[in-house]
């Protein structure tokens, strides 16, 4: 039945597969492309320019889909280092997903702009926290500020930008030209590539999660907090996966190329990281409710706040429980018409999630003036953490609910559907100027009469 | 003619291919309690067959939900009722602190479920099948493929299935003594 596709043996499509539509018609979906970037642009722009906090709605969307993007280059790595043939078909489509990070580092530009409204907490110069005999003195940014200053930050930026489009580019380009010399080599080649690359892109992602997610609290801290931000990120980027190549199917495209096998494959992937993301999530909160040390309670105790517990009970439902046991079965995986749904719910999700993450943080010390977090100042969870938010603020989940509405803006929703619109069309301008499927991999056989047991 | 003494009737087929397509007509001829024996998976034959989906995954789903209900009553009792203790401000029964073992409990038993359930399923454990009485079964771990058709199909005929088997690319079809 199946043949090994041994390197020797690299076939093309047009050998096994002639029936497959290898490009996008000439023109075709140009309305599509020119209408996502348009609305995407416009509605991420509005948000930054209009939103009541634009810099962190935009934050909140910025950090949602370069998740998408950073996961779809984790998928291409790992597929490679694992020589995996299924995946092969799909492959096309998060290497042009990845390939959008150069314009991910143009989309950056507003965060560089929003820097000091962003992360006041420790850019404020004004306050000379450094300086040991300065009013404001705060011994533990001082004791961060080797790593933690504007400068250093930005080496950063440029560092982790240089990794991610290097090994984005690198991987597509390499892959176009098997398309045309058809040599195994390269695929050899890229699995030597990916080992390195994965460790430069655990490192790079880590970091970034820390700089632009955690710094907003510098004085807290959590080491698993990286593993977590890349747990949702892949399950976003799965989830985007998911819906770009149905929507291309509806299109006309990747008929016999991609089937229900792969959906089903894709689906476990995205359901996995979902609970990976629970995972070291809870991990993360468990250790730090059985210490209750003030220092790292604080972060939680910001989240009991303004109705974010609300939001903490919502990612417990929406981020594990509901989509746990709606995505189990594996017919539901295999249902071409569920399977998209929960892949938007777990998109819109993915956004709450970030909200929770970025939000509180950043709004906390604008009203209040500095200095919240300095361990002692009424951080402590209560013993009985969790459903007693015994503080004066708002009891009852509705009521919760209410206040978060309060809180967020529009923007919050609004710079993260456009933002995942501007990829969705980026991606697309990637697709349409490279073919569906790589043509000539060694292991495209394998991908097309793919079949779970 | 009485098939009581009669497991079946086995035939051996030697590449995948052609036990795929003898799958097909073997069921297009109306046989139900059918089996195909293959050194290695063969995608679709399950289907080919009509053969139903494994209810394994229910078992499964049960023996999870069993152990997540054990470790929530046994740590309510223990920590809550029986003797309850403060340690370090948390309440006696604090649900963050039941998460790690609730978790591996429901995998403990969601994976002995898992296994049991597939004894089960399988009838096993057993010492023997009479299918191993079969003079070329040996090869079947090996380069060899075999179509099974039970004696208890209502269109069983120890003459006819036979001949039927023989005719649809089977070599070495055998009548299987119970």
């Amino acid at each position: 039945m199946t043949v090994t596709a041994t390197p020797e043996m690299a076939q093309s499509l047009h050998e096994i597969a002639p029936e497959i539509t290898t490009q996008v018609r000439d023109g075709h979906l140009a309305k599509a492309q020119t209408g996502l970037l348009a609305v995407g642009g416009l509605l991420a722009g509005l948000g930054y320019v209009l939103g009541e906090h634009g810099s962190l709605s935009y934050l909140v969307g910025y950090m949602g889909t370069l998740g998408i993007c950073l996961g779809t280059l984790f998928f291409t790595m790992i597929q490679h280092i694992t020589s995996a043939g299924w995946s092969v078909t799909l492959r096309r489509l998060t290497e042009n997903t990845a390939a959008t990070l150069p314009f991910m580092l143009l989309l950056f530009l507003p965060i560089v702009i929003g820097f000091h409204d962003i992360y006041h907490h420790w850019t404020d110069e004004s306050l000379n926290i450094t300086d040991p005999n300065g009013a404001n003195y705060d011994a533990v940014l001082a004791g961060k500020s080797g790593y933690l200053n504007p400068t250093f930050f930005f080496i950063r930026v440029v560092l982790y930008f240089a990794v991610w489009i290097v090994l984005a580019t690198y991987f597509r380009n390499q892959s176009i030209k098997q398309d045309q010399s058809g040599d195994p080599e390269i695929s050899l080649h890229l699995r030597r590539v990916a080992a390195p690359g994965l460790l430069l892109f655990a490192l790079t992602t880590t970091f970034a999660s820390f700089d632009w997610i955690m710094s907003i609290d510098p004085h807290w801290f959590s080491t698993i907090f990286g593993v977590a931000f890349f747990a949702g990120s892949v399950m976003a980027s799965m989830a985007f996966v998911i819906l770009m190549s149905l929507w291309l199917m509806r299109k006309g495209y990747y008929h016999g190329a991609i089937t229900v096998e792969h959906f089903h494959d894709v689906g476990k992937l995205m359901w996995a990281f979902m609970l990976f993301w629970t995972y070291t999530s809870f991990s993360q909160y468990m250790l730090i409710w059985y210490a209750n040390l003030p220092e790292e309670t604080v972060w939680y105790e910001l989240r009991a706040e303004s109705g974010w517990g609300a939001i903490g009970t919502v990612l417990i439902v929406g981020h594990f429980a509901f989509p746990f046991v709606f995505l189990m079965s594996r017919n539901m995986k295999r249902n071409t018409k569920i399977l998209p749904i929960g892949a938007v719910l777990l998109m819109m999700i993915h956004c709450v999630d970030m909200q929770y993450l970025i939000l509180p943080s950043g709004m906390s010390g604008h009203d209040h003036g500095h200095g919240h977090g300095h361990g002692g100042d009424g951080g402590l969870l209560s013993a009985a953490a969790g459903g007693d938010h015994g503080h004066g603020h708002a009891h009852g989940f509705g009521a919760q609910i209410g206040e978060y509405l309060h809180t967020i803006s529009w923007a919050d929703f609004g710079c993260f559907i456009g933002l995942a619109c501007l990829i969705a069309g980026f991606t697309l301008r990637n697709i349409r100027s490279s073919n569906l499927v790589p043509l000539r991999d060694p292991r495209l056989r394998e991908a097309i009469t793919f079949h779970n047991i | 003619m009485t098939n009581t003494n009669k497991w079946g009737a086995v035939a051996e087929f030697d590449s995948a291919q052609s036990i795929y397509h003898a799958a097909e007509k073997l069921t297009a001829e109306g046989y139900t309690r059918t089996d195909a024996h293959t050194p290695f998976p063969i995608h679709g034959i399950d289907k080919v067959l009509h053969h139903k989906e494994s209810g394994l995954g229910w078992i499964v789903v049960c023996g999870g939900f069993t152990g997540i209900i054990v470790a929530q009553t046994m740590m309510y009792w223990m920590n809550a009722v029986d003797y309850p203790f403060w340690v370090s401000g948390k309440e006696p029964y604090a649900w963050q602190a039941t998460i790690p073992i609730t978790f591996e409990l429901m995998v403990l038993l969601s994976g002995l479920s898992a296994v049991f359930g597939m004894f089960g399923l399988n009838r096993l454990p057993r010492l023997h099948h009479p299918i191993f009485k079969h003079s070329t079964m040996y090869r079947v771990t090996d380069d060899r493929f075999f179509l099974s058709v039970e004696a208890t199909d209502p269109k069983f005929d120890s003459e006819q299935t036979p001949l039927f088997l023989q005719s649809i690319g089977g070599a070495n079809v055998e009548i299987i003594e119970d």
